[in-house]
């Protein structure tokens, strides 16, 4: 199909002697919200950190198999991650801002590629990035304050703006929601709903709620596996695999 | 196992265990005030003996600048007032330190006095060239036998021939407390001068410029090279065999004893490289090769401690590993890496051993002014100066451990302020 940006193909990942991923084989649209769920240690995390090779930090992981962003192979040791992570922004289960300042924070991306030629342009690409994050008006008087300051959710707007500083073209999302509580989890999910227009997000989430209210499609991962892969409605009300039904149904997980 | 029966076990055992926290807390309480005292009594030892190395004794001395006697003018230039006889001056002014004085009288009167008057008589003219010809009363400098005696510290009721001073000399000595003609005053020389043979002009000013030369050289060479070792030991290195054994050996290296770092730097760095013996520079590069280990292992913890989370931030917007480590890791890890090189700095300032091995224990009466230069080093010169058999060398070695008990609380007072002032919370 034209618009499919992550196409994945029989990834398997193993850590040390143990397979945490069986073939998985996965293809994610352009411009969707793209949810993963599964229980506990079920490698939805894993393969997300595939996507971005952040699992090259972790010295026991080997990835085999096929993923490709845009038509291009990003598993193999041509790959220039560098650039890779450039397109595809990460946001992490714990806001990690640096701590540094709030403007410092956003600026890094853009300063380290080299996006900006001048203070002006870079004061516009922090702004933006803030305003695209839903955050530039909370901030907007303290953009010197560290940003290790502000609230669990107002951190995790951070890391999303720290992230499409850079302008990605992929957004992954590691259970962003999980230290929030539930009004700055409302605050994101709307959030995420606005980046879809511009963005492709693959969410990993513990939450079915989350998953069906940010998502287009939905994947169900269960024991490193692939179970189901569809339109998120029909995930959630007409599943063809009854492990899925049993896991939202609250049989399991 | 009844409920009540279970109640009854519960408060009867919970007495023993209630008795258990006293006891606990009785056993620590005594260790702390057990440590405290020694270590009360050890700074009251080293206190009692030394404060009176701050104190020198002066004695007030009729000097005559006569013309003649001096050799000069009163136009003489510069110069020529360097060169002046004030050695003559002096012996003059000692043969008439009281009136009618004979030639053995003279020689012992002249006992009294510090070898240190010739200079001050000297100095005391070129300050104020314009007492030409006049009598002038100056304050000089004792012998250390006469300082001791006033202090208490030698005694004059052991038999004559086992004292210092003679009869004769003490009763000068006591004609001039009588005429007021002698009192103590604070000890500059002790920080201006110094090691000496004779103990009234002995100072640590050379060993402490010593010790602060050796110190940098230290931390030149350590800082760089600890902080450069351990960012790659934690963040670069691939985790393999080899990289595991020299993670063990720098844990052995921190335990091997310093003297065979003193013998490696007598080995290698003197007789292959050649360098020059005694000075700040070799004796700086044995402690650096010492406290490295040290150092390498505090900076790995430090490292250690910052959260991997913003590692990964980093590297999710697209730095390299580089610019991860270096923009985000390093800095967050910096309090703790100086903290490290301060212990380290403090674990070099008081070691001998290896000092001794490359020759740092030879008499330096110079204070050093660079690397290169011969200079002791504070815990030698303590070293050298308990050794000494003059009385006057005992409060000066008591003195010097002060300076340098001194100089180790900055150190750590600034390890203390720069964790306090860098370290960011995440």
């Amino acid at each position: 199909m034209s618009n499919s940006k992550i196409l994945a193909n029989s990834v398997d990942v193993y850590y040390g002697s143990k397979q945490a991923l069986f073939g998985i084989s996965m293809d994610i649209k352009e411009k969707e919200v793209t949810a993963l769920i599964g229980p506990s240690g079920c490698g939805k995390s894993t393969f997300l950190r595939c996507i971005n090779r952040m699992n090259d930090l972790i010295e026991i992981c080997k990835v085999s198999g096929s993923i490709k962003v845009d038509n291009e192979e990003i598993i193999s040791d041509k790959t220039d991650v560098v650039s890779l992570r450039s397109k595809i922004g990460m946001v992490f289960q714990k806001p990690n801002p640096f701590p540094k300042s709030i403007f410092d924070n956003v600026a890094y991306g853009p300063t380290i590629h080299g996006l900006v030629d001048s203070k002006n342009d870079l004061e516009e690409i922090v702004h933006s990035s803030l305003k695209k994050a839903g955050l530039f008006d909370e901030v907007k008087d303290r953009l010197n304050e560290p940003g290790t300051s502000l609230s669990g959710g107002q951190q995790q707007r951070l890391c999303i703006a720290r992230a499409i500083a850079v302008n990605p073209e992929i957004i992954l999302m590691d259970e962003p929601c999980s230290a929030l509580d539930p009004i700055a989890t409302a605050i994101i999910e709307e959030l995420i709903d606005e980046l879809r227009l511009n963005y492709t997000i693959i969410i990993v989430t513990h939450s079915m709620q989350q998953a069906a209210r940010v998502s287009q499609k939905t994947c169900f991962f269960h024991l490193g596996e692939l179970i189901e892969t569809g339109e998120t409605n029909k995930i959630f009300t007409n599943p063809d695999n009854t492990k899925t039904q049993d896991y939202i149904t609250g049989r399991f997980g | 196992m009844n409920n009540s029966v279970a109640k009854e076990k519960i408060v009867s055992l919970r007495k023993k265990r209630s008795l258990e926290d006293m006891r606990f807390k009785y056993y620590g309480f005594t260790a702390m005030c057990l440590s405290l005292a020694v270590l009360v009594f050890l700074l009251y030892t080293i206190f009692s003996k030394g404060y009176t190395a701050f104190q020198k004794t002066i004695v007030l001395l009729e000097v005559d600048y006569n013309q003649e006697v001096l050799k000069l003018t009163p136009d003489s230039s510069d110069e020529e007032m360097e060169k002046g006889k004030f050695f003559r001056v002096k012996k003059q002014a000692v043969e008439n330190f009281f009136p009618d004085l004979s030639k053995s009288d003279i020689k012992l009167v002249k006992k009294l006095f510090s070898i240190n008057v010739d200079n001050e008589i000297k100095d005391y003219f070129l300050d104020n060239p314009e007492v030409i010809n006049t009598k002038q009363q100056i304050w000089v400098t004792a012998h250390s036998d006469v300082d001791q005696l006033l202090k208490g510290n030698s005694r004059r009721d052991v038999p004559e021939d086992r004292r210092k001073l003679n009869d004769i000399q003490l009763s000068y000595v006591d004609q001039l407390v009588e005429e007021n003609r002698v009192k103590q005053v604070f000890n500059n020389f002790f920080f201006t001068k110094a090691d000496s043979r004779h103990p009234e002009i002995a100072g640590v000013a050379g060993s402490f410029m010593g010790s602060l030369f050796t110190l940098f050289t230290v931390f030149i060479l350590s800082f760089p090279i600890a902080i450069g070792a351990s960012v790659y030991l934690e963040e670069f290195a691939p985790k393999n065999r080899i990289t595991e054994l020299i993670e063990v050996n720098i844990s052995n290296l921190a335990a091997v004893p310093s003297i065979v770092f003193g013998l490696l730097g007598l080995g290698v760095l003197l007789n292959v490289f050649g360098l020059p013996r005694s000075t700040p520079l070799v004796g700086g590069s044995v402690l650096a090769l010492m406290t490295l280990p040290t150092i390498i292992i505090a900076c790995r913890a430090s490292l250690k401690a910052v959260p991997p989370s913003i590692k990964e931030g980093a590297l999710a917007v697209g730095a390299t590993k580089t610019q991860a480590v270096f923009h985000h890791v390093v800095p967050l890890a910096l309090p703790g890496t100086l903290t490290g090189t301060i212990i380290g700095l403090a674990q070099a300032l008081g070691e001998t051993a290896p000092l001794i091995m490359i020759g740092m224990i030879a008499f330096i009466p110079n204070i050093p002014t660079g690397l290169t230069e011969p200079s002791a080093a504070l815990p030698v010169q303590i070293y050298l100066w308990v050794e000494s058999a003059e009385r006057g060398f005992q409060e000066k070695s008591a003195a010097a451990i002060m300076v340098i008990l001194i100089f180790l609380f900055m150190m750590n007072a600034i390890a203390v302020f720069l964790r306090n002032r860098f370290e960011r919370k995440w």
